[in-house]
């Protein structure tokens, strides 16, 4: 605060609240919806209150998208695409950073290039890799040897095919990359002095230090690996695998009955909740963490 | 910014390397070669020899009038979507930025829609703005007609700009409330010594130096437009591209393309232009933009 400035401080708060109502406003709404009975939900004008019926929509939601096993793959994805972000790209930044060999920086751009281009635009080709992931291995054989092997694998409905190309990216590689380059050369070697290799020096020294990172790394990734849409609906046809994303239709209220908006609404609750709690806790690192990364 | 002291091992890092590298060049370089060698050759859907057809597939793709119709409703999208955020974000920043009390709470929740993913959220914005219930629903009883996005197209792309700036406009918020906390204290403050109000000390002083933030808020919020997952989320679960084609966007078009259609060379066509349309803008932006921003 530097000056006395009321007009201005009240006009500031004025701007919070219109920021309030515009960004938190559909999460009451949503709330409201979730928790009114039938004929409530679809009086007009809209009511604005909670009411007491939460637990029975939710229920009903849970039940008719069958929620529970759509938990639990969203989970499962959610956390493989985490784990396996965050403990490649220390790897990988790792060998980028502390390392003197002349692949370094063929390694660098490589990984680098893969920031251009998503999912949504290879997507075709990429379906098509999982959907039979010896392809490129098959030509590569028959090209050098020209032996035709006729070895299969696809990787339709299971968790590899899920999470694999989706780890196949370098968000998290950048965010190691700048953080190790921050640490003092002094430490390497301090290391070397002691005796340690650079494996023990990663482990005993790297990965303790970079705690902060593997936090924020950890909320922006578990809230992209939930909330993946388009890729569980090309690799899924199995419904055992069904992630919540894909229950959403489910959720919707059908053409020809009720319009039970308060169930979907409940059941959008539900699904909504695990990457939002993530994010509400680990808010802190992970605002640093998306700072560090994009810039 | 190069190492001094760093270990001399050779394999080590190969290895350290090794599963990224091999997961990267199965499931993205090869998908993007594959994008390429499919937009100039005939891709039978069920295996067979492909055959070389030249520009064959993008004369078919602009030859196609909805295909020009998805390019204008990406543009509209990308760019309503980009501008809302940046705007709104920036003046949240600043509201937060004067570290009134209660302005820590506000900053946290402004970042929570960032959570959300476009599909739920697109879902949940159905009934809020549905015609005939929730917050429209009185505004509908009293002028017929005057919102339906079932109906009209114009309406429902409104209604997905919507979601998709909801979504984002936490996420500029971020960058621009990082960006002026690192505007030297003492800059305002000898701006306020001369006289200079809350808003000519925004306008004048903050915001110019906040111009590399916003430049690249810029880029990558008409990437995320774009290209981003959330656009064909929220396009897919609310609209389903319609109604009558107003809010097919190119990423929607191109999966549904292959997908639906079966068309592998007209969507890997349709890829490498808007890979191209991309890396347009981005240079555009790097090279009339950039010149107007000042770095410190």
């Amino acid at each position: 605060m530097i000056q006395r400035t009321p007009i201005a401080d009240a006009l500031t708060y004025l701007l919070m609240v219109l920021g309030f109502i515009l960004l938190i406003g559909p999460f009451l709404v949503i709330l409201a919806g979730a928790s009114q009975t039938l004929q409530q939900i679809n009086s007009v004008p809209f009511h604005f209150l909670p009411q007491d019926r939460f637990l029975e929509n939710a229920s009903a939601a849970w039940s008719r998208a069958n929620l529970g096993s759509a938990m639990i793959n969203s989970f499962i994805m959610a956390c493989l695409v985490t784990v396996g972000k965050v403990a490649l790209s220390a790897c990988t930044a790792f060998a980028i950073v502390f390392f003197r060999t002349p692949l370094k920086h063929f390694f660098f751009w490589m990984v680098f290039i893969t920031l251009m281009l998503p999912l949504e635009v290879r997507v075709v080709p990429t379906y098509a890799v999982a959907a039979d992931l010896f392809q490129p291995f098959r030509l590569l054989i028959s090209a050098l040897t020209g032996i035709e092997v006729s070895v299969e694998w696809n990787l339709l409905n299971s968790y590899a095919g899920l999470t694999l190309p989706l780890i196949a990216t370098a968000t998290g590689t950048f965010l190691y990359r700048q953080f190790f380059m921050t640490l003092p050369n002094e430490l390497v070697e301090a290391a070397r002095m002691d005796g340690s290799g650079p494996v023990r020096f990663f482990v005993d020294m790297l990965i303790p230090l970079s705690r902060t990172n593997m936090l924020a790394l950890t909320t922006i990734m578990f809230v992209y690996g939930w909330n993946q849409y388009l890729w569980p609906l090309l690799m899924i046809t199995d419904p055992a695998y069904k992630t919540t994303m894909m229950s959403l239709s489910a959720l919707l209220p059908s053409e020809n009955s009720l319009p039970d908006w308060n169930v979907t609404l409940a059941g959008s609750l539900i699904i909504m909740a695990p990457p939002l709690v993530v994010v509400a806790v680990l808010q802190r690192w992970f605002v640093r963490g998306l700072v560090a990364a994009e810039k | 910014m190069e190492k001094r002291a760093v270990f001399k091992n050779w394999w080590l890092p190969i290895l350290f390397a090794l599963p990224q590298i091999l997961l990267i060049l199965l499931f993205f370089y090869w998908p993007a070669i594959a994008v390429m060698k499919w937009a100039f050759t005939l891709e039978p859907p069920f295996g067979g020899i492909a055959e070389f057809v030249g520009l064959t597939n993008f004369e078919e793709v602009f030859a196609d009038p909805f295909y020009w119709n998805s390019v204008a409703v990406s543009l509209i999208f990308a760019l309503c979507g980009t501008c809302f955020t940046i705007l709104v974000g920036l003046v949240l920043a600043i509201a937060v930025d004067r570290r009134l009390p209660g302005s820590g709470l506000f900053r946290f929740l402004y970042i929570l829609p960032y959570a959300i993913a476009g599909p739920a959220a697109g879902m949940a914005f159905r009934f809020i703005l549905s015609p005939e219930r929730g917050l429209m629903a009185s505004l509908n009883a009293a002028f017929p007609d005057f919102w339906n996005p079932a109906k009209y197209g114009a309406h429902a792309l409104i209604l997905v700009i919507i979601i998709f700036a909801w979504k984002w406009t936490g996420y500029t918020f971020i960058f621009l409330l990082a960006g002026l906390q690192s505007v030297p204290r003492s800059l305002t403050e000898a701006a306020a010594m001369d006289g200079a109000g809350p808003i000519r000390r925004a306008i004048d002083i903050q915001v110019p130096l906040l111009a590399p933030t916003l430049f690249f808020l810029l880029v990558i919020m008409m990437t995320e437009g774009f290209v981003g997952s959330d656009t064909f989320g929220i396009v897919h679960s609310t609209t389903g591209g319609g109604p009558n084609h107003g809010t097919e966007v190119m990423v929607f078009r191109i999966v549904d393309e292959a997908f639906k259609g079966l068309n592998y060379s007209g969507a890997s066509a349709q890829s490498i232009v808007l890979i191209g349309l991309i890396m347009i803008f981005t240079f555009i932006q790097f090279r009339f933009i950039e010149k107007r921003v000042h770095y410190k």
